[in-house]
């Protein structure tokens, strides 16, 4: 009982972070069917900006919101400088376009900052541990059980009952169409990278949180793990994305606990082998969304 | 006051080379509905792309009263006020019928309670409340059709453009399909614009005819006159005779 209860609050805890890591890359996909490979350094821009506002005494939440308010501009700005310029023009020129930015961001954070892990502020909550029905866990693992809900649950009603969400969804399924019937498309991407930035930032807080420093590469392992949940869960759905984001916890988490000492350090290769597997069995993921998936 | 007249005005598209149109003048107004009729490759379906701006014009110009609308943007062409429905329909198939009937509303400006209103009625009228709920994917083809016809009229066009809008409709859906059309023009005060194969729809439906073969006007007038021209029935109903 008590082995189910830690091994539920690990797979809820980690796979809320996956989720939302998954769906802030999903929602732009969604829209340009394009990956944004400069995701990981939205995480990483709000890594440094906690880090750069740690010395000036305000509220930890403040700072926090500083931090997710950076990586939502990252991401519209990703949008100006990554994509738009050559959006229409073809798939390769984007997925370079934004692989160059994502390398242009992780330089500067070396050069202008340091190669060398920085510490960032965390509150004691971070540090503490709680126990539950006699299970002792970290608290910020409970912190991103509860983010990811709250999380899920706001973009879950955007989607379905706002102007924007409703708006959102008809470009993502066609774009054309969407613009033909008279929906501002570059808003509609704006906001996307806008909603990307704000999962990004927050689950970067929170990721950082795990280890409480920041280096220039922290995103890769963030954007990594996003782009495998969407194709396991499903590329075509915010729902696969979810689902894929579970899911890659629940391997990882099995792993953790049934791997021995010596071959845990090749978790990787063991998770990888089993997405490898799930993908043979179902190639365009667990969740078919009816969308076509092409560029419209 | 009256919304101005839709007024192509010799207007020309090239594919590589190939003149699709080929000077074509069409002038559509509020509360008539045209019928657009041809044969296959004739050039109707380009003409609807054209006005919307989904092809550039290689020459003339499409205007809403003294406005030049051709050159614009499909979408501020859409704001402009005309809407369209497509040969193969294009619904937003993982969405709720609702939904696909709601985002034109709501690209049009209006607030999420307004389009919602709009959209329960379009559906009722178009007797497709009890689908209110399904996807977009899951109707019959019929069904999207007019799920199709709803949504652009959710953006309360002053020209409605339909491309084929009974095409793999049975009987009584068609009939049901031109009770509904026929009624557009009074209750809205819009102009339709309808390509069809169905002459036996269009005849009934149509205050005036526009043929086109080879990408140029062959004739045009009202429906009998046209009806009895050599031209449109060499073109158009000879061959379509000939077929059958």
């Amino acid at each position: 009982m008590t082995f189910a209860l830690q091994f539920l609050i690990d797979v809820l805890s980690l796979g809320g972070a996956y989720a939302l890591m998954a769906l802030g890359l999903v929602i732009v996909y969604g829209i340009l069917k394009l990956v944004n490979f400069a995701y990981g350094e939205l995480i990483m821009v709000a890594g440094y900006t906690l880090f750069l506002v740690g010395g000036s005494g305000l509220p930890w939440l403040v700072m926090a919101a500083v931090a997710v308010l950076m990586a939502i501009v990252t991401g519209i700005f990703t949008d100006y400088v990554a994509f738009r310029p050559v959006r229409a023009k073809s798939v390769t020129a984007v997925l370079i376009t934004s692989f160059a930015f994502s390398t242009l961001l992780q330089n500067a954070a070396l050069l202008f900052i340091s190669p060398r892990p920085r510490n960032v502020p965390l509150p004691a909550a971070f540090s503490q541990t709680v126990e539950i029905a006699g299970v002792i866990t970290p608290v910020r693992n409970l912190i991103t059980i509860a983010a990811a809900v709250v999380l899920l649950g706001v973009f879950a009603f955007l989607m379905r009952r706002t102007v924007l969400g409703i708006a959102m969804r008809a470009a993502a399924t066609n774009f054309t169409m969407a613009r033909m019937l008279g929906v501002p498309a570059n808003l509609i991407i704006s906001s996307a990278f806008a909603i990307s930035g704000l999962l990004a930032g927050i689950v970067g807080i929170l990721w950082i949180g795990r280890i409480g420093t920041v280096v220039p590469g922290i995103g890769n392992e963030p954007l990594l793990v996003a782009f495998i949940a969407t194709v396991i869960g499903g590329m075509r759905s915010l729902g696969g994305a979810v689902l894929g984001g579970f899911l890659l916890a629940f391997i990882d988490t099995t792993l953790n606990y049934t791997l021995s000492q010596e071959l845990l350090k090749f978790r990787d290769a063991f998770t990888f082998s089993l997405v490898i597997l799930i993908l043979l069995w179902r190639p365009e993921g667990l969740l078919k969304g009816p969308a076509t998936g092409q560029r419209t | 006051m009256p919304n101005p007249s839709l007024k192509v005005v010799d207007v020309a598209v090239e594919f590589s080379g190939l003149r699709a149109l080929n000077g074509v003048s069409l002038t559509l107004s509020p509360g008539e509905i045209v019928g657009l009729i041809g044969p296959n490759g004739s050039g109707k379906t380009t003409m609807i792309n054209a006005m919307t701006g989904q092809v550039p014009l290689a020459g003339g110009q499409v205007m809403l009263g003294d406005k030049q609308i051709s050159g614009l943007t499909p979408r501020k062409i859409a704001l402009e006020g005309l809407s369209r429905s497509f040969q193969i329909v294009r619904l937003f198939n993982n969405m709720t019928v609702l939904d696909n009937v709601e985002s034109a509303a709501l690209a049009h400006g209006c607030s999420l309670r307004v389009a919602r209103e709009k959209a329960q009625t379009l559906l009722g009228e178009f007797g497709l409340s009890p689908r209110a709920d399904d996807l977009g994917a899951s109707l019959s083809y019929g069904d999207k059709r007019r799920v199709e016809i709803a949504r652009a009229l959710a953006a309360d066009p002053a020209f409605l453009l339909l491309d084929e809008p009974a095409a793999g409709m049975n009987e009584a859906e068609t009939e049901a399909l031109l009770h509904i059309l026929a009624g557009l023009p009074k209750s809205r005060g819009l102009g339709l614009l309808i390509i069809d194969h169905d002459m036996s729809l269009i005849m009934r439906l149509c205050d005036r005819l526009h043929v086109l073969a080879f990408g140029k006007t062959i004739a045009e007038g009202k429906a009998d006159e046209v009806r009895r021209n050599p031209a449109v029935i060499e073109a158009y109903l000879g061959s379509e005779a000939a077929r059958a």
